[in-house]
């Protein structure tokens, strides 16, 4: 299907979706009106204006600012807690519903302690950030270290593998697509845990203009961020979920 | 109680009482973080006030609501969708979107919306937990054996009976998956939309707790929350668990 198949056959169910998903849009907007929503037109030229205006970007750049450190956090804690508790199945079965625990937990409730050990400002979101992402990530990494074929790892002993070869052959390959479906779920979440730390504690950032803009009552704007944030959020999203499917697909 | 059992009691009471000694010694400032007897404390001394009854009623009562709607939207949409390939294509890369779509971002557009109440409360919780429900819901309807299907037809049983009586209690162990993580985002869902913006519950009473530097409740309720929400949840877990046992002995 990938190669041979006609492209607008792939696009098709897609852009279904983005229509109907507007269509949907524009009737609640005829149903409720301007005291409460915007049309689809309005909110796009609306964000087209915000894009072009110079106040405007340095929240932008703040907010991936903050996320980018957030997330990388998360991906180098989250993997250097699930590794080894994958490695390890004693300390993997003690751990495993501690973290089950700690992702079903409202992480909102522990901002305030975040905010009373670092203070409002960056190091604080980006806290905030990690910690949403930390936990889906060391699951999915142990699981992924935990599922790996035992088999291979006894062939790649009778063979006489050097550690180096069978991390490149052996380990990576088999561990890499469940990691990369942890990291697709911690990069959301350490995404939303970001613009929640600014919504509440921060000067800065399209969270806290979202919060401006909702206690102004300026429907426009609100619109015009939650669009820029759905679609960037949605976008990477889908990217990291073709390769999830891509690696996935391989080793299957 | 396994051995991995014992250790993980032994691993989480050593960190409650690591924290409670780096407080005492006064390692970690009080202002910060106070020891978690002071908080346990401070939680009876909260509780047995009943000075947030109302807001412990007010929580729960709208996540309540966000289980139960989510549940029969949710239950309803997945078995009609999986009747419905066409509509489920198209409807495939939403579903694969929808947790990336950070959704308190459309709490001002709730509170736009629905006014002040409780009910931009109830909508996060909901939106957040029905995707979970229908996924679920989808995932378990897949794996009813087609025999099962075709009995039913040979029977004369319409949509709606075959439904009740053949599809969904052969998907109930994937429809309870789904159940568990509706409770965990309704609480998730209900709770950091009270933080944002509401005026009761508990997730307010936290914050307004914070703002005026009043740690003692502040951390009551913290625990609170995390005590509820690890309860139920392990309670779901161990529920599952007999319900699974007593299927394969069936």
């Amino acid at each position: 299907m990938r190669a041979g198949a006609a492209p607008d056959m792939r696009w098709r169910d897609p852009l279904i979706l983005v229509a109907l998903l507007l269509v949907v849009w524009q009737l609640l907007y005829l149903a409720v009106g301007d005291v409460a929503l915007r049309s689809p037109w309005v909110t796009a030229r609306s964000l087209g204006t915000m894009l072009e205006d110079a106040r405007f970007i340095p929240h932008v750049r703040e907010t991936l600012a903050a996320f980018a450190q957030g997330f990388i956090i998360a991906m180098v804690v989250g993997l250097a807690i699930g590794i080894p508790l994958g490695a390890a199945r004693f300390a993997g079965e003690v751990a495993e519903p501690i973290l089950v625990a700690l992702y079903s937990i409202p992480k909102v409730t522990l901002y305030p302690v975040i905010l009373l050990i670092f203070g409002i400002g960056m190091p604080a979101k980006v806290a905030f950030g990690a910690i949403h992402g930390i936990v889906p990530i060391s699951i999915f990494a142990m699981n992924a270290v935990r599922n790996i074929n035992p088999t291979h790892l006894r062939t790649a002993r009778v063979l006489g593998l050097s550690p180096l070869s069978l991390t490149r052959k052996i380990l990576v390959p088999a561990a890499l697509p469940e990691i990369v479906t942890g990291i697709r779920v911690g990069f959301s979440l350490a995404l939303i845990g970001t613009l929640l730390g600014e919504m509440f504690g921060s000067q800065r950032g399209l969270g806290h203009l979202l919060m401006q803009a909702m206690s102004l009552h300026n429907i426009e704007r609100i619109l015009a961020l939650t669009l820029l944030l759905v679609v960037f959020a949605a976008g990477v999203n889908a990217l990291l979920l073709a390769l999830d499917r891509h690696l996935h697909r391989r080793t299957a | 109680m396994s051995a991995a059992g014992w250790t993980r009691l032994g691993v989480v009471l050593g960190l409650v009482l690591l924290l409670e000694a780096l407080c005492r010694a006064g390692v970690i400032p009080n202002f910060t973080v106070i020891p978690p007897s002071a908080m346990a404390q401070s939680l009876w001394k909260v509780l047995a006030s009943g000075k947030f009854t109302p807001d412990i009623i007010a929580t729960l009562t709208n996540v309540g609501i966000a289980i139960a709607a989510s549940m029969v939207v949710g239950v309803a949409l997945g078995t009609l969708l999986q009747s419905w390939p066409a509509a489920r294509r198209v409807l495939d890369p939403l579903f694969a979107t929808y947790y990336a779509v950070p959704m308190y971002a459309f709490y001002p557009l709730l509170i736009v919306l629905f006014g002040l109440g409780d009910l931009p409360q109830v909508a996060i919780g909901f939106l957040l937990a029905v995707m979970a429900v229908i996924i679920n819901t989808l995932n378990g309807l897949d794996r009813v054996p087609p025999v099962l299907v075709k009995a039913a037809r040979v029977h004369g049983l319409g949509f709606l009976k075959t439904a009740h009586r053949v599809r969904l209690p052969y998907a109930a162990p994937y429809i309870f998956t789904g159940f568990k993580l509706a409770v965990a985002y309704s609480f998730i869902g209900v709770i950091g939309a009270e933080f944002i913006t509401s005026s009761r519950g508990i997730g307010y009473e936290i914050s307004f707790a914070y703002n005026n530097f009043d740690n003692a409740v502040m951390y009551a309720m913290i625990l609170f929350i995390l005590a509820l929400v690890v309860t139920v949840n392990m309670s779901l877990h161990a529920w599952e668990k007999r319900l699974l046992a007593r299927r394969r002995r069936a």
